[in-house]
């Protein structure tokens, strides 16, 4: 297979690899394309956005809100103003996050590294289902996702099922073994017993390892939930409140077979010796190579490409930084043809990239993407965000982003260039007739709004 | 004014809640002879996993108390049905309907699938195929690609595409919010653009046929007529919309409020309420009642994975849903009588209550079908009951009735279509699954 010229690949580089070009980044790809990209991939992790709280403060807060709730009520009384306050606190602290995660994307010389980041992110979805969950989906991302994503898989499969926003969103924190300790006391006391919640459990195997047709039954996903019971999330009287806790008492006792594995260990080893299984098969190798390539080059991808990472990632004991590598290396992944259909999210941000600006404020950026169906910490299930184009491109999103493009260009057109900016934007993928039509327009904004709206800027 | 205002205030917050209309119709059919041309099918997907032992309680079965302990309804909290079962004291316009004979349970239904992952499941419940790869095209979209594709109009309301309606006709999209003027210079000069662009050409040209659309269903539901001034929107036509003459300013400088940050401010404001749900129901009626407007629509509700604190969860969406369906019931007004509603899930939920307070993901559930046009009759398939041996895989209800003959009943009998034609492109593989007769 050959390769596109130097002009193209570097176009290529930043709007396919990256989040969009910002001005001077295609130029500064062109000598070594492949080069400008694998410098981004880096032994500690993606960047971190400026951050607030720890997920452990965040929790803090909620618990202290949610007590003072109870108080209120207790006492007779509606929501008083200082308990909406913290409610309010806890909105306004979600949003910040998502505003800092979306400024250091608008602003990163390391868009593929964030583009990377984004995809772990969402292979392992937290979304905002609560109040709590909300509160620490930013958190989640920077304690659990971002420190691993170039290091093993099984490391971020861990720090992922260990994170309490993980637990909480996916019911775990409240699952307890049948025959555990707890259990049984409860019963002897006549309480009302706790019991097993399989939620997680599954969603490991079907979302983020194996995959749904690795062959695993029901019996897998009940055996694998009975491993996991116990791992929760410390109360506030807790010896480690707000932050992972192994509960022994609620782990279900014995040993565990999971897809034809016998798992003998006691406490929290037998769900890490499970995940540690998982994370080192060959369906999960096939299952992360397919989604990889869905996400970067196409929606129906080459089988080619998708071997080729598929044998990196079980070659090199499931390291994230050398499938990245064969990422880059592997020439089908710089098919000219750009098959990729931007999300919101993606289009939203390549906007602010391309004229080297960001958003000012939340509200320059939640209501477009909630319109445009990708609402900030909502994906609509533990799948995440879709990937295909076919979802994204419906008639009445067309007609939403042409709105938004119609907008922000009203806003930034007169201080532009545009015939510059469709060059500095798309390099070599910008065609004649996105040019031309660029250069004919009656106004700046209308020229404007013609390259946002371009297939070429629509696709990457 | 206000209220026009307050209505799409709703709609809005009826979107921001992942609710997603998607519809699909046809001018042509409006010169099709005789009363084939009136019919019209709305499917409803509710995903998640909605749990039909809540939908539909059975607490006329002796297991069903001891199986659902804290999350079963109790006798006199259902609205009876028959002996058996009762309807949850949510869906108060379902009974309404099914006491007039208007609406009917089908208790122990599936799809083929039985990997009890949402999103498996809810691909096969879409495709209508018989096992989940291979099909990558929607059997609604099938089913207009087999009733002529030439002559139908197609429409979803929501953000995204929803697979049942993905396949080769081209379906266009409708959500609440600014419109755009199809005959302004830009719209016209990008249409050009995408010329090439096998994806976003037919999109973006159904996505403006639309908005025509969308006035002429939203005046529909108010016809008092607005005056237009030259910069207004055709949203903004029917008084929809106050925030239409400044640009907008979604921009990386400037802090005015926006249209969408009203809109957003507007989802915020009110939560999920029956009267938003009324409204979009009624919104989808508007569509549905046009001349040469939609006759098959699909509506999708989320929310119905309950694996813990489900009572409270299921409240609200069966709530939800039963306004939905009171709205477009009485939206449809006449045409009721040549509609026909299936509301389905992906699959059913545990028989047995979870240590939760919520039940884990099951198979058998419970599909409602309503229409005026109905014939009167008891439950649609057979009820297998919960007895401990009668448990699918010692766990969930067990399923006796395959969806696609549901859906293959309604479409033969209610909307005409061909059976050859059934069996071989919208439903192939599925000869398992006999279709249900005598439904309307």
């Amino acid at each position: 297979m050959s390769l596109p010229s130097n002009d193209m690949m570097a176009a290529i580089a930043a709007t396919r690899f990256g989040l969009g070009a910002r001005p001077g980044e295609i130029d500064a790809a062109r000598d070594d394309p492949r080069g400008f990209l694998s410098a981004q991939i880096r032994a500690e992790g993606a960047d971190q956005p400026q951050g607030g709280e720890d997920s452990a403060q965040r929790l803090a807060q909620v618990s202290d809100y949610q007590m003072q709730k109870r108080d209120a009520k207790a006492m007779g009384e509606a929501k008083s103003a200082p308990v909406k306050d913290l409610q309010k606190d806890l909105r306004e602290q979600a949003g910040a996050d998502f505003l800092a995660r979306a400024r250091l994307g608008a602003t990163t010389d390391a868009a593929f590294r964030e583009r990377w980041a984004l995809f772990w992110a969402n292979h392992f979805t937290v979304s905002a289902t609560s109040l709590a969950v909300g509160s620490v989906a930013g958190p989640f991302e920077q304690e659990a996702i971002r420190p691993h994503v170039f290091g093993r898989f099984e490391d971020l499969l861990v720090a992922s099922s260990t994170h309490p926003a993980m637990l909480l969103y996916l019911d775990q924190a409240q699952s307890v073994g049948p025959d555990s300790r707890a259990s049984q006391y409860q019963r002897k006391t006549g309480k009302k017993a706790a019991g097993l919640n399989e939620n997680l459990a599954r969603e490991i195997l079907e979302l983020h390892t194996v995959g749904v047709d690795a062959g695993y039954r029901q019996a897998d996903v009940t055996e694998f939930a009975r491993a996991m019971t116990g791992f929760s999330v410390g109360r506030p009287k807790d010896a480690n409140p707000h932050r992972f806790l192994f509960r022994d008492n609620a782990h279900e006792p014995g040993a565990r077979t999971v897809m034809g594995r016998r798992y003998p260990q006691e406490g929290q080893d037998q769900a890490l010796a499970v995940m540690r299984d998982l994370a080192a098969s060959p369906h999960t190798a096939r299952h992360l190579a397919t989604k990889l390539a869905v996400h970067f080059v196409s929606d129906t991808p080459p089988p080619a490409l998708v071997d080729r990472l598929q044998k990196t990632y079980l070659d090199s004991g499931g390291r994230l930084d050398e499938v990245a590598r064969a990422l880059v290396a592997a020439p089908e992944a710089w098919d000219p043809v750009a098959a990729k259909f931007k999300t919101p999210y993606e289009f939203a941000i390549s906007t602010w990239r391309a004229i080297d600006a960001q958003p000012s404020g939340i509200d320059k950026l939640a209501p477009v993407l909630t319109g445009l169906g990708q609402k900030p910490f909502s994906a609509p299930s533990p799948k995440g965000w879709a990937d295909e184009a076919q979802v994204w491109c419906a008639p009445d999103a067309l007609i939403k982003r042409l709105r938004f493009s119609e907008g922000f260009a009203a806003v930034v057109a007169d201080r532009l260039d545009p015939s510059l900016l469709a060059q500095t934007a798309l390099g070599a993928r910008l065609t004649p007739p996105v040019a031309k039509a660029v250069a004919r327009a009656e106004t700046r904004r209308e020229a404007m709004a013609l390259l946002l709206m371009s297939p070429e800027f629509q696709r990457r | 004014m206000t209220a026009q205002v307050s209505r799409r205030s709703l709609l809005l917050q009826a979107a921001g809640l992942g609710v997603s209309v998607s519809f699909l119709g046809g001018s042509a059919f409006a010169a099709a002879d005789g009363l084939m041309a009136k019919r019209k099918l709305v499917v409803v997907i509710c995903r998640g996993g909605m749990d039909g032992l809540t939908v539909s309680p059975p607490i006329g079965d002796p297991d069903y108390a001891t199986l659902r302990g804290a999350v079963a309804v109790t006798p006199d909290q259902a609205l009876k049905l028959d002996e058996t079962f009762g309807l949850h004291p949510a869906l108060e316009s379902v009974h309404a309907l099914a006491l007039k004979g208007q609406a009917r349970i089908a208790p122990a239904i599936a799809s083929p699938d039985r990997a009890r992952s949402h999103f498996e499941a809810q691909d096969v419940l879409e495709t209508g195929a018989a096992q989940v790869y291979g099909v990558n095209t929607g059997w609604l979209n099938r089913t207009l690609e087999v009733m002529g594709p030439s002559k139908v109009e197609g429409l979803s309301v929501g953000a995204t595409a929803p697979l049942i309606l993905r396949g080769k006709v081209q379906a266009a999209s409708w959500s609440p919010g600014k419109g755009v003027d199809e005959t302004a210079r830009l719209p016209t000069l990008l249409q050009d653009l995408y010329k090439a662009d096998p994806l976003m050409g037919p999109a973006f040209a159904r996505g403006l046929e639309t908005e025509a659309m969308a006035q002429a269903a939203m005046t529909a539901l108010n016809p008092t007529p607005v005056p237009v001034s030259a910069d207004t929107t055709a949203m903004n036509a029917s008084g929809m919309a106050p925030q239409v003459a400044t640009p907008p300013a979604m921009a990386p400088t400037a802090m005015t409020p926006t249209a969408m940050t009203q809109d957003a401010q507007a989802i915020a404001g009110q939560r999920q309420g029956r009267e938003a749900a009324r409204k979009l129901g009624a919104t989808l009626a508007g569509f549905m009642v046009q001349e040469g407007g939609p006759r098959i629509a699909a509506v999708s509700l989320d929310g119905w994975d309950t694996h813990a604190g489900q009572v409270g969860q299921l409240n609200t969406r069966l709530s939800y849903l039963d306004a939905v369906l009171d709205g477009l019931n009485t939206g449809l007004g006449d045409e009721w009588r040549n509609t026909v509603v299936v509301a389905a899930t992906e699959f059913g939920r545990t028989a047995r209550v979870n240590g939760t307070g919520g039940t884990d993901h099951g198979t058998g559930s419970t599909a409602l079908v309503l229409g005026g046009g109905l014939r009167k009759g008891g439950l649609i398939g057979d009820w297998p009951t919960l007895r401990p041996e009668a448990l699918f895989e010692n766990r969930d209800v067990r399923p006796t009735l395959d969806m696609r003959g549901l859906f293959k009943g309604v479409l033969a009998d209610h909307m005409g279509v061909d059976r050859a034609a059934l069996e071989t492109k919208v439903f192939p593989d599925s000869a398992d699954a006999k279709p249900v007769t005598g439904l309307v």
